[in-house]
């Protein structure tokens, strides 16, 4: 029933994540965050059994911590993307498996290159220009596909972000309100405005 | 009375200090030499080799320079077999962390994986330590070329140009005195490299059979590893002897007059 979106362009990457906690058919609230920083430049979107995100999520950031403690230098995003991967599978292999599904976005300032991954609970692992988790992805894809560009600006990115949430306010038999919006690039990890049901019905 | 704290690795002597340990830095001293000279555009390794018979089959090309990833290359002084025992490890960290992170593991962080093991068998009971110092040379994203040593007893460090093996502490005066900081380029490292080794090594003559040397370079953004054909070895000892003719000459010329 969540959804994750997620898009990267030549120098960011961005994610969205739906806010809403679920409980069997009642919607326990609506600002839910799915959005976790997991370190200077990377940012994880995560979806599934509610205890095991959190659980999950702070796990690899703070291992992803520990890292830079011990070595002086921060993991870069694709060597997390990948030891996060790696961690998952291990659990799945495991009697305390973890079933959540993530997108990664992160910026690598060695090599000046952003990258989103995309990772789902059997840890299956791709780096992609853009990506969606949850039933809110197969009306997001399309749109994706038609208006990604390498070059965007966070703007256009933002207005794709827009169009694909309009599309499952519209479209969705699930009702997915609010959606989160954050931004990873040179500067780090930022918010942006969330895009809600109340505005994005408000005439523009 | 030195012999009650010799039997075993872990006790300390009443001075405080580890005898086997101290031993087996002796035993690397009686090794064949080994050299490492950082250069602005790579590194080079070079490697006295002692098992020279005719009747040896060469299947390995290369006696005791091995690579590690690919982005490292080890050369070992002291007990082989300890050394492949060793090397394999290396090889297995190496690998367990790039299965992990996806990516090439740093230099200095593979050293120290290793000296930790290294540092266990100095304190752990009824284990010796490994009689083996390594020369590592790598490359990363971090702090691009580096060259390191360490020793049995789990200490490392970071090194410009070094030296292990019989004779070392003077090859390493000799490095101290020729290495010029931050002008050196791997050309002139290969020459010093056959230089030292060729005062070092009490050898009448060097040759190609004598010494392997491997060199370490970054191309288009990729790590190129190369161990030297004899050849190539054999035409920087013949450069080096002509120099050294020369300056003989030159030096045989001011006393006449």
């Amino acid at each position: 029933m969540e959804c994750l979106l997620g898009l990267a362009c030549k120098d960011f990457a961005i994610i969205a994540a739906d806010q809403t906690n679920a409980h069997s058919i009642i919607v326990m609230n609506n600002e839910e965050n799915k959005l976790f920083k997991i370190s200077n430049h990377m940012a994880m979107g995560i979806t599934g059994e509610s205890g095991d995100t959190t659980q999950f999520a702070e796990f690899i950031a703070k291992n992803i911590q520990l890292y830079k403690m011990r070595h002086g230098y921060e993991l870069s995003p694709s060597a997390a993307a990948n030891f996060t991967r790696k961690t998952l599978a291990q659990h799945l292999r495991s009697s305390t498996p973890y079933m959540v599904n993530m997108l990664l976005g992160g910026y690598d300032t060695n090599s000046k290159e952003s990258g989103l991954y995309f990772i789902d609970y059997l840890g299956s692992f791709q780096k992609v220009p853009f990506a969606t988790h949850g039933y809110g992805g197969f009306f997001c894809m399309g749109i994706m596909d038609r208006f990604h560009r390498e070059d965007m600006t966070v703007d256009e990115a933002y207005d794709v972000l827009r169009k694909c949430v309009t599309e499952i306010h519209k479209r969705l038999i699930v009702n997915l309100p609010n959606f989160k919006v954050q931004v990873i690039d040179k500067n780090g990890i930022r918010d942006l405005e969330p895009l809600t049901a109340k505005k994005l019905q408000a005439p523009q | 009375m030195a012999r009650r704290y010799d039997t075993r690795t872990t006790i300390f002597s009443p001075e405080g200090r580890l005898y086997q340990v101290e031993y087996a830095m002796e035993a690397i001293s009686h090794a064949g030499t080994c050299l490492g000279i950082l250069a602005n555009d790579g590194i080079l390794l070079a490697a006295e080799r002692r098992n020279i018979n005719k009747l040896l089959d060469e299947v390995f090309f290369s006696e005791k320079i091995y690579k590690l990833t690919n982005d490292m290359v080890c050369s070992v002084a002291g007990i082989t077999s300890d050394a492949n025992v060793l090397t394999n490890e290396l090889r297995l960290i190496a690998q367990r962390y790039l299965a992990q992170y996806g990516e090439s593991m740093p230099c200095e962080q593979l050293v120290s994986a290793l000296c930790d093991m290294k540092q266990a068998y100095t304190q752990y009971g009824g284990k010796r330590p490994f009689g083996v110092s390594i020369l590592y040379m790598g490359w990363d994203k971090h702090y691009g070329y580096q060259l390191y040593q360490s020793d049995p007893s789990g200490n490392y460090g970071g090194w410009k140009a070094t030296c292990i093996g019989h004779n070392s502490s003077a090859a390493v005066s000799t490095l101290k005195q020729e290495y010029k900081e931050g002008e050196m380029t791997l050309e002139e490292a290969k020459a010093l490299a056959i230089k030292v080794l060729s005062k070092t090594l009490d050898l009448t003559k060097l040759t190609s059979e004598k010494v392997e040397m491997a060199t370490l370079t970054r191309k288009d953004d990729k790590t190129v590893i190369r161990i030297l054909p004899a050849a190539e070895v054999d035409a920087l000892v013949s450069a080096y002897e002509k120099l050294e003719a020369e300056a003989e000459a030159a030096k045989r010329e001011k006393q006449k007059s």
